[in-house]
């Protein structure tokens, strides 16, 4: 991209230093710097490129950062114990990537569309997705849960990378929809609009990432491609995944890569915002790699402790994003134990919400499910609903008379 | 009426539906300046451009899942997949994605995806060439499957196709891409439902129900029986799924037998649903097992001894045989 990025004193894991030690060995050159602008300790620091986009955060938009991080983590926490009591079949952690989720997705604009993989939790909060409906999927009521057309926050995808693809089909969409503006002398013209795919360093192996940065590359598409490094796929860490940055892959697809501090919310708000406007300006794709770390497990069926050393997550979560931009605000006297406390009784409140909301969520009828095979008639699904309908009313009034045989006492 | 081949009734067909529909597009490999290898898009990217008919990457996947967000975002993409045997790297996303986006997001969302496979052998190609994976499609709720095998319902049915709110794939008999026959540009007729069974030939002594490219196979089949004095009555299944049952049971309670021919290999396949439907709806009136013809349980086999393992006239009138010794 033509411009210099700050290297970084960035304390990786050992598993990190040798990978880009290796990198160097084979590329023969340094490993991809990273951008940060918040450091672990509160400090704000400087970037050439970067800053322009950090100084327009607000006061306000500060504290609404740190808000929604506070937020997404509680409502993680009970999400987990939700689970654990067994309300929901199986929950998906993001504790530890806040700062990814909630920096990238405050930086998209209404009318960009975001293609999550499954655990873009903190996503969906900036897109005002209801986070209780974000459970059905969870809970087994429902294989989505929201609208995607009311928030443009795409479905959770759960097969790898799969909406990679979508994500650039959807901004080959958006390239063909300023053309027909344009040849309608800008009749129907929207905002400029780009489009943001998630996705993990797991599946950054997947042929369909491969395939998405080609056709992105071939056609220019306003894609940002965004890549939580979170160094463990389930129980595989990222060397296995990637002899190089992932962000440096970009380099052989012909567009820019940047490797972004993911703990760092000032650092990912700002690095989001630039991919996007770039994308939104016809100047093509870009790869974000957000560098952080899953701290709890990559499902509640998972066990880290039967693949990491615990020392590892503790480095880590000296790292932690709430942590470092709470020392920022307060140094910078821009909130106070009020706000931290107000901050706390909401997400107690969400918490709650999201747990009464949990309880009541209505379980479906196969109806339904008969009902969204097609979205136009079909004999076959008709002639099976028939069966089923048939053969349920077989059991019509069997519940009531197992009532009465109870009462009775048989 | 007009005469052509299926291959230009199929070009003429998406020349409509570009004309007709701005937010329809092509998508595929060589489909631009070189028409595809078969040229049924021949001309169609100097009429439309490059953003209706667009040259991918060479990739079934990025095909596929493209098509899907363009469809997400409110076009009608019409992919084309080279030949049959290279479907398979777009399997995950037809099978995975595709088929399910209307059913996980409740009825919300839907892809109008529309996907073009050349398929079955009879034209002594190498290796993938010449496969009839239509089975493995047909397994996948969420999709619809239409094969056509005449230039008539190849003009009609790709529109109709595109029109379709679901996803539908169109396996083209592409050794009956040169077949000739009258087009009638103005009307679809009683081709309006693409997936309605067309009752070609009326018998009495047994029914034989084929698709795609073998659907000459059969009528011709049902001369060759009429010279000895049966009558077979033959149908075009036209879709696959969903399959017209009515028809085929409508036409079983007459004749009382029932054949079912396709190229793929029976076992797992098309003809053993017909079979066991047909069982199902029509026993009483059975007097003798369904029986397919199609396909072994091999590898297609290389091009030097494809006659032997494709379905032909004398296979079917030895089905016809077994059937009438019940």
């Amino acid at each position: 991209m033509g411009t210099h990025l700050p290297s970084t004193e960035f304390d990786g894991t050992a598993v990190d230093d040798q990978r880009e030690a290796d990198a160097e060995a084979v590329l023969g050159e340094p490993a991809a710097p990273m951008v940060q602008l918040l450091g672990p300790d509160g400090k704000l620091g400087a970037d050439p490129v970067f800053s322009r986009y950090a100084d327009k955060l607000t006061p306000e938009a500060l504290r609404g950062l740190y808000a929604d991080m506070a937020a997404i983590r509680r409502f993680d926490v009970e999400a987990t114990a939700l689970q654990r009591q067994g309300q929901l079949a199986l929950w998906v952690p993001l504790t530890g990537q806040e700062a990814a989720q909630i920096g990238s997705g405050r930086a998209s604009q209404p009318q960009d569309y975001i293609f999550p993989t499954y655990r873009e939790h903190g996503v969906a909060l900036t897109r005002n997705v209801d986070l209780a409906e974000l459970l059905r999927q969870f809970r087994g009521v429902s294989n989505g849960g929201w609208n995607p057309k009311d928030t443009n926050f795409h479905l959770y995808t759960l097969v790898l990378a799969a909406q990679t693809l979508h994500a650039v089909g959807y901004a080959m969409g958006i390239q063909r929809d300023q053309k027909l503006a344009a040849a309608t002398d800008g009749a129907g013209k929207e905002p400029d609009a780009a489009v943001i795919a998630y996705f993990g360093d797991g599946a950054s192996s997947e042929g369909d990432v491969h395939e998405s940065m080609v056709f992105a590359s071939s056609y220019n598409a306003p894609v940002v491609f965004f890549c939580q490094n979170n160094h463990w796929a389930i129980s595989v860490p990222t060397n296995v995944q990637t002899r190089v940055p992932l962000s440096n892959r970009a380099k052989g697809y012909g567009f820019p890569g940047i490797r972004v501090d993911g703990n760092d919310v000032i650092a990912v708000h700002a690095v989001t915002e630039w991919a996007l406007e770039h994308a939104r300006q016809g100047k093509g794709p870009v790869l974000i790699e957000a560098f952080t770390y899953r701290v709890g497990a990559h499902t509640t069926a998972d066990d880290p402790t039967k693949y990491r050393q615990s020392a590892e997550e503790d480095a880590w979560r000296a790292k932690d994003p709430l942590a470092r931009l709470e020392k920022y605000l307060r140094a910078e006297g821009l909130a106070a134990d009020d706000f931290f406390a107000k901050v706390r009784a909401d997400g107690d409140e969400l918490a709650s919400y999201v747990r009464r909301t949990a309880h009541d969520l209505q379980d479906p009828d196969i109806r339904q499910a008969f009902a969204n095979v097609y979205a136009e008639a079909h004999p076959l699904v008709a002639e099976e609903l028939a069966w089923f309908e048939e053969y349920s009313a077989g059991f019509a009034g069997e519940d009531e008379s197992a009532g009465q045989a109870a009462k009775a006492g048989h | 009426m007009t005469t052509m081949t299926i291959a230009k009734a199929i070009n003429e067909g998406l020349r409509a539906t570009l004309a007709a529909n701005p937010k329809s597009l092509l998508m595929g490999e060589d489909i631009g300046p070189l028409g595809g290898v078969y040229r049924v898009t021949d001309g169609l990217i100097g009429e439309f451009g490059p953003d209706r008919v667009v040259d991918t990457p060479l990739a079934e996947s990025g095909i596929i899942g493209t098509a899907i967000g363009l469809a997400l975002r409110g076009y009608s993409p019409v992919c084309e997949i080279q030949f049959d045997g290279f479907v398979f790297p777009g399997f995950n996303q037809i099978t995975t994605q595709l088929a399910k986006i209307h059913s996980r997001s409740s009825g919300n969302l839907s892809v109008p995806v529309v996907i073009r496979i050349p398929y079955g052998g009879g034209i002594g190609s190498i290796e993938h060439h010449s496969e009839s994976p239509e089975a493995l499609f047909a397994h996948t709720a969420g999709l619809r499957i239409i094969t056509p095998s005449n230039p008539h319902d190849a003009y009609w049915m790709i529109q109709q196709a595109v029109e379709c709110k679901d996803p539908v794939i169109i396996f083209e008999p592409k050794r009956r891409y040169w077949l000739k026959g009258d087009v009638d540009v103005q009307a679809p007729g009683p081709s309006a439902d693409p997936f309605k069974a067309h009752v070609l030939r009326e018998g009495t002594d047994a029914t034989v129900v084929a698709y795609g490219p073998l659907v000459p196979v059969a009528l011709a089949a049902a001369n060759a029986a009429e010279e000895d004095g049966r009558s077979l009555e033959v149908i075009d299944l036209r879709s696959i799924s969903p399959i017209d049952f009515d028809t085929v049971t409508a036409s079983v309670l007459k004749t009382g037998r029932l054949i079912v021919a396709h190229e793929a290999p029976t076992f797992g396949g098309v003809g053993g649903e017909i079979a066991a439907r047909i069982s199902e709806r029509a026993f009483h009136s059975l007097e003798a097992p369904v029986i397919r013809v199609g396909g072994f349980h091999m590898p297609y086999p290389v091009a030097k001894v494809e006659e032997d393992y494709l379905p032909d006239i004398d296979r079917i009138l030895e089905a016809l045989d077994r059937a009438l010794s019940y």
